[in-house]
């Protein structure tokens, strides 16, 4: 699958490069165990204030339990976890400043749209009319005005959707939780409904964390992304780090497309680094920050979309350059995805943009084309 | 946020399936909802209406004890005799004598309070079996199920060796040294309010559990996260949300408890006074089957209002979808 380049960045916000920050919410080695599972194993994490922060996996990684161990529905076996620096962990869910938005919506059936959003307000020392007020205006955050008197079972699912998020917004919470909030709706939904997530956390200044198994769901939204799996955190970065310095062979596969390259390490020279591909039959070059030991056996990652494709030999310095067999080609409509025969069995995929609207593709199948890619274009993964 | 589709279209697959119903099974379906009807004229509705024209008759010293009987036979001059002698004085006769009215009230009272302590007992019960670990739960509601597989008549019987002086509960207690001389339960309110709980949970407990058992735990968990705590959070939401269940539950145990005969009859004493047995009597110590049959439709007329509230609420609760 096509992935959307990053574009312009949102905004500059990162303070978790400042050391001196301190962390709106830490994990401190949590670990949750459930009989002889071990759901999160010894985690910490610093998430800011602010920030719109994923945890991002597949099903079982223990993102869920991470979250409902924010939120007090679990108890962690050992560790702790603290809020604006004070420790949280043995808080009951209803006296924490967190409220969160769960999969299900878990919306009261019995209540109005105008009583749910309120149940959260009545629970603390508002006044009838501040209870109004504010409920209206969640309402209106959420266009669901004319809305207020039905009950949930009357609603479309993405209204009720939006009840849910209302009502985990009225109380301004400190931290929102968001448990695949989307993922109930249908894409066009969700993307309309993601870019309003955006907005309404730029508007409200608020700490958002979401739950999501969906990459494309985490990349569009959050600033940075927690990449999970089975109860560790394999790495913490932005949407772009991610996705452009993986930082080891599962997130690079995880996060988008990406072709494999199982080499040893031949020699260095300056940041570039020769490699040797058995497979391939020849050596590629790649840049390198830090400096691989010799002879050790690696994996060189590119991303399909940095390969070149073209019936000539591609001149020009610092690339890498293959020859291959257009073995299949998968049509996208925006883009169409080359399946290329390099050796006996390897195959590289790279993707071309269909800037034209011709049908007639200049290279079909069978065509001897030659491949090319910078030596930045490759991520050295070690791991 | 966006304008979104304020109505998500009806389904078509639903449209169709209608259109199919009013069509080509409409012969079927009529069938389909005649039986029912058939089993109720027949069983119900027949039965009632001889029991009515009895309560409008006369007690007589015969064979059947009553009087008019019509007869085929003496053609419609008969038909018109035979209604111009019934009368509604076995009603008057009810409402005059506050014996009746007294068993009614006494009736209601002591059902009613057996509803509640069955509810304050099912509840708890319920809840833990709906709570209970998902592979437990087969078993706890066989446990419930299991005192119908003997004898509802033997398990009241086996109460009088547990209630009497020198019974089982007695025997237990002076053993224990908590009392020094053995408790008067047998042949007293208590001991009828204990049967009726003892005979009635399983009807509190099932339809509870069957409720409970369906309640998203994820509603109380949201309520908890917004600032709720557990107990009100019990009040705000399970209970609101276990009112079909509960409704349920105290319907199917008040209704026949208000006419039960065989638990006031076994362990109650003297002075319990209930509608049941006031109708035993009537109807074979003194043979007056008129009055009996008034006393009965009596009830009915009582119970059909509960029913009634009872059926709304099920639909209700159906078209919500809880």
């Amino acid at each position: 699958m096509a992935k959307k380049p990053l574009g312009p960045v949102r905004r500059t916000f990162s303070p978790w490069e400042e050391p001196s920050n301190q962390p709106f919410i830490e994990f401190q080695s949590v670990t949750k165990t459930f009989g002889d599972h071990i759901a999160v194993d010894n985690l910490s994490l610093k998430i800011y204030k602010r920030e719109f922060h994923a945890l991002l996996g597949g099903s079982g990684c223990g993102k869920t339990t991470m979250m409902r161990m924010l939120a007090g529905f679990e108890q962690p076996t050992s560790g702790c976890i603290l809020l604006e620096g004070e420790d949280i962990t043995r808080v009951p869910p209803h006296k924490r400043p967190v409220n969160m938005m769960f999969q299900s919506y878990a919306l009261f059936p019995h209540m109005s749209v105008w009583d749910n959003i309120a149940f959260g307000l009545k629970q603390e020392a508002f006044s009838k009319r501040e209870i109004s007020a504010r409920v209206a205006e969640m309402l209106r955050l959420v266009k669901l005005e004319p809305f207020a008197r039905r009950k949930p079972h009357q609603l479309s699912g993405g209204q009720r959707q939006r009840v849910a998020l209302a009502r985990s917004l009225a109380k301004r919470p400190k931290v929102l939780l968001l448990d695949e909030p989307l993922a109930a709706l249908d894409k066009k939904l969700r993307e309309e409904t993601q870019i309003e997530l955006m907005n309404l956390q730029e508007e409200l200044r608020m700490t958002f964390l979401i739950v999501t198994h969906d990459q494309e769901e985490a990349m569009n939204l959050a600033d940075r992304i927690s990449v999970m799996d089975a109860g560790h955190i394999l790495q913490v970065a932005t949407p772009g780090e991610i996705y452009e310095q993986p930082s080891s062979r599962y997130v690079a596969d995880f996060i988008g497309d990406i072709n494999f390259f199982e080499c040893t390490v031949k020699g260095m020279n300056a940041s570039v680094a020769t490699l040797d591909s058995a497979e391939l039959g020849t050596t590629l070059q790649v840049e390198v920050g830090e400096k691989p030991q010799l002879g050790s056996s690696v994996t060189l990652a590119v991303r399909p979309e940095k390969l070149r494709i073209s019936f000539e030999k591609p001149e020009g310095e610092n690339q890498n350059i293959l020859q291959g067999e257009v073995w299949d080609i998968a049509y996208m409509g925006d883009v169409s995805i080359y399946h290329i025969k390099v050796s006996q069995d390897h195959t590289i995929r790279t993707i071309v943009t269909n800037t034209t609207r011709l049908v007639e593709r200049p290279i079909t199948w069978e065509d001897k084309v030659w491949l090319a890619f910078d030596y930045d274009a490759g991520v050295l993964l070690t791991a | 946020m966006q304008a979104l589709p304020e109505n998500e279209p009806a389904s078509p697959q639903l449209e169709a399936e209608q259109h199919v119903a009013t069509t080509s099974h409409s012969r079927w379906r009529w069938l389909v909802i005649a039986v029912p009807f058939l089993w109720l004229l027949v069983f119900f509705l027949a039965p009632f209406l001889m029991v009515f024209k009895i309560s409008l008759s006369g007690q007589v010293l015969a064979i059947p004890p009553y009087a008019p009987q019509w007869d085929w036979a003496t053609g419609l001059q008969g038909l018109q005799a035979f209604w111009q002698e019934l009368s509604l004085d076995n009603y008057i006769w009810l409402s005059e004598d506050e014996l009746y009215w007294k068993a009614y009230l006494s009736s209601i009272r002591i059902a009613g309070m057996a509803t509640l302590l069955c509810l304050l007992i099912g509840f708890p019960m319920a809840y833990a079996m709906a709570r209970a670990p998902k592979r437990m739960q087969p078993l706890l509601v066989m446990l419930v199920i299991l005192p119908f597989w003997t004898s509802f008549l033997i398990r009241v019987y086996a109460w009088i060796g547990i209630l009497k002086t020198e019974g089982l509960l007695n025997q237990f207690l002076l053993g224990l040294g908590v009392i020094n001389e053995p408790l008067v339960i047998l042949n007293t309110n208590i001991a009828v309010y204990i049967g009726i709980v003892y005979s009635y949970l399983p009807f509190m407990v099932l339809p509870l559990y069957a409720t409970l058992e369906k309640l998203d735990t994820s509603l109380l968990e949201a309520a908890q996260d917004l600032g709720c705590p557990p107990l009100k959070t019990f009040w705000t939401i399970t209970l609101p949300l276990a009112k079909p269940g509960i409704l349920a539950g105290c319907f199917l145990v008040l209704i026949p408890a208000v006419g039960e005969f065989v638990i006031p009859d076994i362990l109650g004493g003297s002075e319990t006074l209930m509608i049941g047995k006031t109708l035993w009597v009537e109807f074979f110590s003194n043979r007056d089957w008129p009055l009996a049959s008034a006393v009965a439709i009596v009830l009915l007329a009582i119970l059909i209002m509960p029913i009634m509230l009872f059926q709304r609420q099920q639909q209700k609760s159906a078209e919500v979808g809880l």
